[in-house]
């Protein structure tokens, strides 16, 4: 071994030094990308011209282009336009951007608390939205007041996880744990798993004593996009567009974690700040997605696996394409709740777990067979 | 270039070092030997800024207790004795973990990051594996490719937690002696945990003998590699023997039987 290294340096010694011919190159997420993107602008095509009414592709293409400032002379029968415009097009673009969140936010937690079982829900923000709603319709509050109070509920469950978790770690050596490190994951993971059980019980509690709102606290909990609006777009808008830029903004770090917390604070990472920053920027997204559309499961867990074992284990691309990727199987998710059953629709959480299990055990197993899960 | 004056780690109650002094020179190599829990691997972590402890410990002239960790980074390469190996990782996206501490925060690596990574992966003999999965190296090639990782960090200091543990006898020396041409060549000042001690003594400019996290020797190996400083600590049938060529072998001769 030395001895072959020993020849190499020699050789470099005698001739100059020619550019080695592989560069290293950490790894880039393009054609996984590109792949992802044409997937999510499929869906969201379908999931316009897919319903009660059905549209034709160039029918929506035009009621799209009527809009546009410079727009050519295009004729789009009023009705069509407002489908497209007040039903659909709004509710393909929330279903995009919870999708987006949820699996973008489940990615995260899995880097930054090195867990495959993370998901977005991990610190509590189910627990603390579903809080927040139901508190709203048992006192019969505005329905207006739904995605503040699940907003608030799911931020302050994080929080308080978050303070219990980081105070309660076991004591390290004595002046202080690294300066790296900070507490330890597995004490935020446990308070995140009592917070949640203490707020599930308060949450159910209230739900039992008034039992009349029952149905309300019920479909609110099961998740859905059927209100979905432009307001609600606006609403989480600058939460979506803090999140992502603030996760991708940390692929490069959590990639850097997969070596462990003690060896990435070595390499020169301020493990608490990184873990505490990535978590911030998470929940805000992942609270914005609850705030509007209620708990919609399965998702931030099986997408990043998915992507894992597609696309590769790397944060740069794992982030980006769970974002895409999460935001097509949400649409994809939400044509089928609205279709199957028409006009009833079934809640979106019973597909993304029905199909998406199946679809999930079903990469795992090619993989497998191929190579071990990392 | 590395001091340590009065270094004391507690985990809790127990005390894992207790007062340790000790200087290393620029461009030396330390050897700690001990016995198991002597608190070979607490120094090391200590020293390179992981630990929190009391006491003084300074690198290249700065305390390190004050340092961010990408100062600390720059300044010290650290290998811990299990390092974690991301399965799916490849080798050349390893190595340019190393280059961490030199990136700044929202930026991704710079052509010299990469050159940097490139020569010493060319160094260590890893180009023609160097897109190849972690998981499908030998224990021998991620010794190397860890070390490469330490090399890209571009850190005056290279502490080591049992370089060696892992590999065969032959390999032991290819490694050490790796090691040491590095040092020459780079200037490395270098700290190591070496449970061997015949290696110790062979590549060790001084060796510090750690016993119950106190400094029980400190010196050249052939003042430290005595019967009667080891017999307390590793087993009275330790015996040190001068080899014909020259170099001190440590052995440990069997119980007699009655």
């Amino acid at each position: 071994m030395a001895a072959a290294a020993r020849t190499d340096a020699a050789s470099a010694d005698q001739a100059p030094a020619p550019a080695p011919e592989l560069t290293p190159r950490p790894a880039r997420p393009g054609r996984a990308i590109v792949v992802a993107l044409v997937v999510l602008i499929a869906a969201m095509a379908a999931g316009v011209c897919v319903g009660p009414a059905s549209l034709s592709l160039p029918t929506v293409l035009d009621a799209l282009l009527a809009r546009l400032p410079w727009h050519p002379a295009v004729a789009v029968p009023p009705l069509d336009s407002a489908i497209v415009w007040q039903i659909r097009l709004p509710r393909v673009v929330l279903g995009a951007l919870v999708g987006s969140m949820l699996a973008g936010g489940g990615a995260a937690y899995q880097g930054v608390f090195r867990n495959p079982l993370a998901d977005p829900y991990l610190l509590g923000a189910a627990a603390g939205g579903g809080l927040g709603a139901t508190i709203v319709i048992v006192a019969g509050g505005s329905p207006g007041l739904l995605p503040a109070a699940a907003f608030a509920g799911a931020l302050g469950a994080v929080t308080l996880t978050y303070l219990l978790g980081a105070s309660a770690g076991p004591a390290g050596a004595r002046g202080g744990a690294a300066p790296g490190v900070g507490g330890s994951t597995a004490s935020i993971l446990l308070a995140g798993i009592a917070v949640a059980a203490m707020l599930t019980a308060i949450q159910t509690y209230l739900q039992q004593e008034h039992t009349s709102t029952l149905q309300g606290v019920y479909a609110w909990i099961l998740g859905g996009l059927s209100l979905a609006s432009w307001s609600d777009v606006t609403l989480i808008i600058p939460y979506v567009a803090v999140c992502a830029v603030a996760l991708l903004a940390h692929r490069r770090l959590l990639d850097v974690l997969r070596v462990g917390e003690a060896e990435a604070a070595s390499l020169g990472v301020h493990v608490g700040r990184l873990r505490l920053t990535v978590v911030i920027a998470a929940t805000l997204g992942v609270a914005a997605a609850v705030a509007v559309s209620g708990l919609i499961g399965f998702v931030g867990i099986i997408v990043p696996h998915i992507i894992r074992l597609t696309a590769g284990p790397s944060y740069r691309v794992l982030l980006p394409v769970s974002m895409i990727g999460g935001a097509a199987f949400l649409v994809l998710a939400d044509i089928a709740a609205r279709t199957v059953q028409a006009p009833a629709e079934v809640p979106i959480g019973v597909i993304t777990a029905a199909v998406g299990a199946p679809f999930f055990l079903f990469v795992l197993r090619s993989r497998r067979a191929r190579q071990d899960l990392s | 270039m590395i001091s340590l004056a009065r270094v004391t780690v507690r985990y809790g109650s127990a005390v894992a070092l207790d007062g340790v002094t000790a200087q290393v020179p620029a461009g030396q190599w330390l050897g700690l030997i001990g016995p198991n829990g002597a608190g070979k691997t607490t120094l090391l972590r200590a020293t390179a800024g992981l630990l929190g402890c009391e006491g003084q410990i300074r690198v290249g002239g700065k305390a390190i207790g004050g340092l961010a960790p990408r100062r600390l980074a720059r300044l010290i390469a650290y290998v811990p004795q299990r390092p974690q190996f991301p399965p799916d990782m490849t080798a050349a996206e390893y190595v340019l973990l190393g280059r961490t501490a030199h990136i700044g925060y929202f930026r991704v690596e710079s052509a010299t990051d990469r050159q940097v990574c490139a020569e010493v992966i060319d160094r260590m003999a890893l180009a023609p594996m160097a897109g190849r999965a972690l998981r499908t190296m030998s224990g021998g090639e991620l010794q190397r490719v860890v070390l490469a990782r330490a090399l890209a960090q571009e850190a005056p200091v290279l502490l080591l937690d049992e370089p060696t543990s892992a590999l065969d006898l032959g390999r032991r020396m290819d490694a050490l002696e790796l090691i040491d041409e590095l040092r020459r060549e780079r200037g490395l000042t270098v700290v190591s945990a070496i449970h061997d001690l015949t290696l110790a003594g062979q590549f060790a400019d001084r060796l510090l003998l750690l016993a119950a996290g106190r400094v029980a020797a400190l010196g050249i190996p052939a003042a430290v590699l005595r019967d009667d400083l080891l017999a307390g600590h590793f087993g009275d049938g330790v015996r040190v023997l001068l080899t014909g060529d020259g170099d001190l072998a440590v052995i440990s001769r069997r119980r007699e039987r009655p």
